[in-house]
Formats: C-alpha cells, sequence, structure tokens
C-alpha cells in the first residue's frame, strides 16, 4: 500500500514537472500558490493532473482552504 | 421575456414563469462530464412545490428568513424558489467562506432555515459554536444512507403533493439579505427589495436577452450577486435555461462551451485571463502558416467590427475560434473585478463580446456594462438604463467618487443605520470607487476611496475582516491597511495588504514575533493574506470607544513613510 511519504514524493514530483519548477526547491509545508507562484484555477489544474496519476476523484471543493502540500497529500491519501 | 413590470414579487415573476413555459428545458447540472440533472420548468414546479408545502408545514411564513449555501447547483435554485413562494426572505451565503464565518452571518441574519449540502453542513457541525446556531429547520441534501445528520432533515425526503399556498409580498418587501463584507467583524447586510431585483433584470436584459433555448453556463457562486440575476432571475423570467458546472476545472469550463452550446457565461477576470492564456498557447502551437493566416482572418475582424460587432461574420471569419466556444456564443460577462483592456481587446478582435462591467451589491449587482456601440476596451460601459450616476468632488482631471441613485439601489444595511446613512446620502449610494465620466458617457475606474482590496477572483477583501487573525500578538497595537488606501495610487491591479504593527515603548520586533505573524498570515485563506508589515512607532489615533481612526492613522503614516517601509512576509 503507498504510505503518505510516497504519496507526498510524487505530488512534490508532479507539482515541479507540471509548474516547471525545480523538484528540489519544493517541500511539503510549502504553500504551494506562493511557492510556485500559481493562483486558484492553475491549483485546480494541478488537482486535475493527480487525479490522473492516482487514479482517483476528488470534489473541488476537497481543496477549499488547502495551501500547503502535506494537507494536499493527506487529502488524496486518503481516497486511496 | 415576461413583462416584469405587471409582478410584485421574485416569487410572483418565477410562478408565472413557470407556468409559461412548462415544456422548456430550465436547468442542467453537470459534475465534470456527467450530466446529473435536465429538468423542465413544469419538473422544475413539481421539485419545489413539496418543498415549499415542508417549509409552510414547519411554520414558514411571509417574512421569514430562510439561507442557502450551496455549491451552484439545481438545488440552489429549487430552494431559492421555495423560499420565495412562500413569501420569505433569502439569505444566500458564499459556500467559501470559513465555518466560522458562515455561523456569525447565519446568527447576524436570523435565518430561521437553511438549506445546505451535505460535506458544507458536516464541517458546520464540527465547527467551535455549531451547538449556538439557533435554527428551525435545516435541510440536508446529498446525504449519504445512514449518514448522521445533527437533527436535520434531508433535502429530498419531501414528496407531498398537497399545494402549498402561495405568499404574495410587495414590491417595497424584503427578498434578499447579502452579504458585502464584514465576515469577520460587523457584517453588512446588504437588503434587497423585490422591486430592486426586478428593475435590475428588466435593465439587464433589454441590453442581454435571454429566451427560451438561451443556455447560461453558471460557475460563479449563486450566492454572489451575478451570478443570482444572470444565472436565475435573468434567464428564468424569459424561459431560457441554466447550465451548472459542478467544477471550475478549466478542462470541464472549455468541455461545457461545446457540450451544451453555451449562449452567456459570467466570470470573473481570473477565469477570463486563464481562457485567454489557454488560446494564446493553442494558437502558438499552430504551424507557422496556419497562424499567418489565422492573424490575418483577426486583423480583417478586427477592422470590420471597429464601430459595432457583427456576431455572424465574425464567427464565418474565426470558425475554429468560435468552434471552441460553442459556436453559440453570444456573450460573456465579465466583472467582480478589475479586467486589463489588453484580455477585453484580445477577445474583441475575435469576435468575442465580453461585456465588461462594474457594480456592487448595494447597487443591486450592476451599475455599468459595455453596449458594444462601440467597444471600449478602456472603460465599464455606460450606467444600466434607469441609473444614474455622478462623480462627486471631481478634481481637476474630472476624478472623483462614483455615486449611483436608482431604483435597484439596496433598501439598507441589516442592522446597522449608521453605515446605512454613511452609504446611502440623499439617495445616492457612495460607492467608494474613483471614477471619472468621459463625453461619451463611459465611465472608467481609477481606484478606491475606501478601505479595501478586490482580488482577481472577485473578492472584495475588507481588512477589517482579517485583523481577527492577528489578534492576541505580543504588541501594542496593530491594524491592516489596503496599500492602496494608504499610499493611494491610481491602480485596480496588484491591490495588497499591508500589517502596521505598534510594538510596546521598549519592545523589540523579535524574530520569533515575525515567524508568529507569518504563521498566522499563512493560515488565513490564500486571496486574503497580507504580503508584508512595517513597523509604528507611535499610538493609534482612536475614537472614545476606541476603536481605531484609520482614516487619520492613514494620513498620519502617509507623512513620514512611503511603500518601500513595508518588510515582505
Amino acid at each position: 500500500m503507498t504510505t503518505l511519504q510516497t504519496t507526498m514524493e510524487q505530488i512534490l514530483q508532479l507539482a515541479a514537472e507540471h509548474f516547471k519548477f525545480p523538484r528540489e526547491k519544493l517541500t511539503p509545508d510549502d504553500d504551494f500558490f506562493k511557492k510556485l507562484g500559481i493562483n486558484s484555477l492553475q491549483a485546480l489544474d494541478l488537482l486535475t493532473r493527480l487525479e490522473q496519476h492516482f487514479h482517483i476523484e476528488l470534489p473541488d471543493y476537497e481543496l477549499q482552504g488547502v495551501s500547503d502540500f502535506r494537507t494536499l497529500a493527506e487529502r488524496i491519501q486518503s481516497r486511496l | 421575456m415576461l413583462d416584469l413590470r405587471q409582478y410584485n414579487s421574485l416569487g410572483e415573476a418565477l410562478r408565472a414563469a413557470l407556468e409559461r413555459w412548462p415544456d422548456e428545458t430550465c436547468l442542467i447540472e453537470t459534475d465534470r462530464d456527467r450530466e446529473n440533472v435536465r429538468m423542465t420548468y413544469r419538473e422544475f414546479q413539481h421539485a419545489a412545490l413539496p418543498l415549499a408545502r415542508a417549509l409552510q408545514d414547519a411554520g414558514f411564513k411571509d417574512g421569514t428568513r430562510a439561507a442557502i449555501i450551496m455549491t451552484n447547483q439545481s438545488k440552489w435554485l429549487i430552494s431559492a424558489y421555495a423560499i420565495f413562494f412562500c413569501g420569505g426572505v433569502l439569505v444566500p451565503l458564499d459556500y467559501k467562506l470559513t465555518r466560522a464565518e458562515q455561523l456569525h452571518l447565519l446568527a447576524h441574519s436570523k435565518a430561521e432555515f437553511l438549506a445546505v449540502e451535505y460535506h458544507l453542513w458536516r464541517a458546520l457541525t464540527r465547527a467551535e459554536g455549531f451547538k449556538n446556531l439557533a435554527m428551525r429547520v435545516v435541510l440536508v441534501s446529498e446525504a449519504p444512507a445512514g449518514a448522521d445528520l445533527a437533527g436535520a432533515r434531508r433535502w429530498e425526503e419531501f414528496r407531498d403533493r398537497r399545494e402549498p399556498a402561495f405568499v404574495p409580498r410587495s414590491r417595497k418587501d424584503q427578498a434578499c439579505i447579502v452579504y458585502s463584507s464584514g465576515t469577520g467583524g460587523r457584517p453588512k447586510g446588504c437588503v434587497l427589495t423585490h422591486e430592486n431585483y426586478l428593475e435590475q433584470c428588466v435593465a439587464l436584459t433589454s441590453l442581454y436577452p435571454f429566451w427560451p433555448g438561451v443556455r447560461y453556463l453558471s460557475i460563479l457562486p449563486t450566492n454572489h450577486a451575478i451570478d443570482f440575476m444572470v444565472g436565475f432571475i435573468g434567464p428564468f423570467t424569459c424561459g431560457a435555461a441554466v447550465v451548472h458546472l459542478r467544477t471550475l476545472r478549466p478542462d470541464y469550463i472549455r468541455d461545457a462551451f461545446t457540450r451544451y452550446k453555451i449562449t452567456y457565461m459570467s466570470l470573473v477576470p481570473l477565469v477570463l485571463k486563464n481562457l485567454e492564456r489557454g488560446l494564446r498557447q493553442r494558437f502558438e502551437e499552430l504551424p507557422k502558416a496556419r497562424r499567418k493566416m489565422l492573424n490575418a482572418l483577426v486583423a480583417v475582424n478586427r477592422a470590420l467590427t471597429l464601430r459595432r460587432p457583427k456576431l455572424l461574420l465574425s464567427r464565418a471569419l474565426l470558425r475554429q475560434v468560435h468552434a471552441a466556444f460553442g459556436g453559440e456564443l453570444r456573450a460573456l460577462f465579465v466583472g467582480g473585478a478589475f479586467t486589463e483592456p489588453a484580455t477585453l481587446q484580445f477577445f474583441y478582435d475575435l469576435g468575442i463580446l465580453v461585456g465588461n462591467g462594474y457594480g456592487c451589491t448595494e447597487a443591486g449587482t450592476v451599475i455599468t456594462v459595455n453596449d458594444f456601440n462601440p467597444f471600449r476596451a478602456d472603460t465599464v460601459g455606460k450606467p444600466l438604463p434607469g441609473i444614474e450616476l455622478r462623480i462627486l468632488n471631481p478634481d481637476a482631471e474630472g476624478i472623483g467618487e462614483v455615486a449611483v441613485r436608482s431604483n435597484t439601489v439596496m433598501s439598507h444595511y441589516l442592522d446597522e443605520p449608521q453605515m446605512t446613512a454613511e452609504a446611502i446620502v440623499d439617495g445616492w449610494l457612495l460607492t467608494g470607487d474613483l471614477g471619472r465620466v468621459d463625453a461619451t458617457g463611459h465611465l472608467r475606474l481609477f481606484g478606491r476611496k475606501k478601505n479595501m482590496i478586490v482580488t482577481e477572483e472577485g473578492k472584495n477583501i475588507y481588512p477589517e475582516d482579517i485583523e481577527t487573525a492577528f489578534e492576541g500578538l505580543p504588541l501594542k497595537e496593530f491594524c491592516v491597511f489596503a496599500a492602496n488606501f494608504l499610499w493611494p495610487a491610481r491602480a485596480m491591479v496588484g491591490e495588497q495588504l499591508i500589517l502596521v504593527i505598534h510594538p510596546e515603548p521598549g519592545q523589540t520586533v523579535t524574530h520569533e514575533l515575525i515567524a508568529e505573524i507569518s504563521d498566522r498570515n499563512r493560515h488565513l485563506l490564500n486571496y486574503k493574506r497580507v504580503c508584508g508589515y512595517f513597523i509604528w512607532e507611535h499610538d493609534f489615533p482612536l475614537t472614545a470607544s476606541l476603536k481605531i481612526k484609520r482614516g487619520e492613522l492613514a494620513e498620519q503614516i502617509r507623512r513620514s513613510l512611503d511603500r518601500s517601509a513595508v518588510v515582505p512576509l
């Protein structure tokens, strides 16, 4: 079974690829809006990418108020 | 459309619409690519009347207040109609607010009934302060079987076919209480009458008509004034259909245009810019020859539509671009925040009309909108029919505060006579926005007089509302300002919030304190965060009741500091 740590690693990798950002500069507690310089729509785009990767479906409201990778990973992990 | 002058209330007008177009589709609800609901006006009525009956059985009377906290979906509109049918006052609340904010506004509005989606209700029941929530009836939609509803009832359980009694209202009666700010502090509940909405609807549909067969794509929250008007009242009183998309994912928005052959859609600048970015990227990826051809066609379209739009010609010239929008799009409406003229021009050159509007909840949605005769990307258009507009105390360049007089202007702020008296003076609503009207009657905005910011997502953020996040810090006092209020700038974009901290005498501002401020800032929603802080060594001027005199403090700061004093967070 995938652990939270592996889920987190995959999320950081996918976010780095999606927004062409150096992976080594991303950490779990980063505020992804601030660190990646993205807006709420771009964050939803990332969510779609993560859904495809993890084969899950997350309603938009699951991301409401979430701005760090760690909470995002927990939300995804709970659906795996 | 219905002749709305014949009706006294939203309930009466909507009831007439349901009877006039029973076989027309009124609602389509889709979640990603799955269509959940498709109903006619007759089916809408069949869904709403049992709910109205249930409300009346539970003691709902004329003037009873009922709140809705739901995402964009069919049950939002059905619930609202049932409330209006029973003569109720609707309190539409933003589903994106925090639970504490929702509880605060529910208590302030004195709503007795609530229609809410299960996931939002579940979060509310777990919030601190939930036990103080006093509701007579809560209807929860889409709850899983066996879910604990904490005393609420299922929205879907009402099937009673006994006719509810229609409760008439007069035009001056309250229709809605819409909160324009004060979610964290002193709420501004705009009390809007049936007349406000009926008049606004007549004015808007005279410029942008709806008719049976028109499809409006709803992605802005329906609690927001714009979607409530153009995504509910407008289309329904004309026999048109509303398509609810239950996700804001850009992929699915694009898909909905083509799948449902959308006629109109309202959006905020952020979404419009995202559409622009997507189109520009697709144009970039075209082979060189095709790109050259496209540029030539855009130039031809621009030249032929200089004086006025020619929709059919543009559709023929730029067939593929229009096909990506479903081929039947007549206009996009953008509002809620400032849109850059370059973005508006980009779409106009493609033959896609963007009705750039300006308004506020207090004025009953829209004040001005572009009428395309001719298209002007640099303004927010002309006042709607029936709206008088004045520029107060204009400076040498003709720029002053925008004031509005119209029968679409709200009645008052709920339980706030003082705030009402400050906002509506001699019948004129003072908007707090700075603008100039040119010789052709177009309004151009130049900034704000009031201490607030508006994000690209159309969210109005008032500094007072986020100060609660910094309460209890070891400081003598602190205050949040809109940067452009402290240092006036003739700009409508890139607005930011600044935290002013005043330490105790002799206190050093430590790294730990700044880390604490940073941490609290991070816990705010991303668009509510302050972008920086500065230290102010003087006492804040206070009123007799110990409130900060913000205007005076801003003036003192302005005299000795400039923007370079701000330390980024």
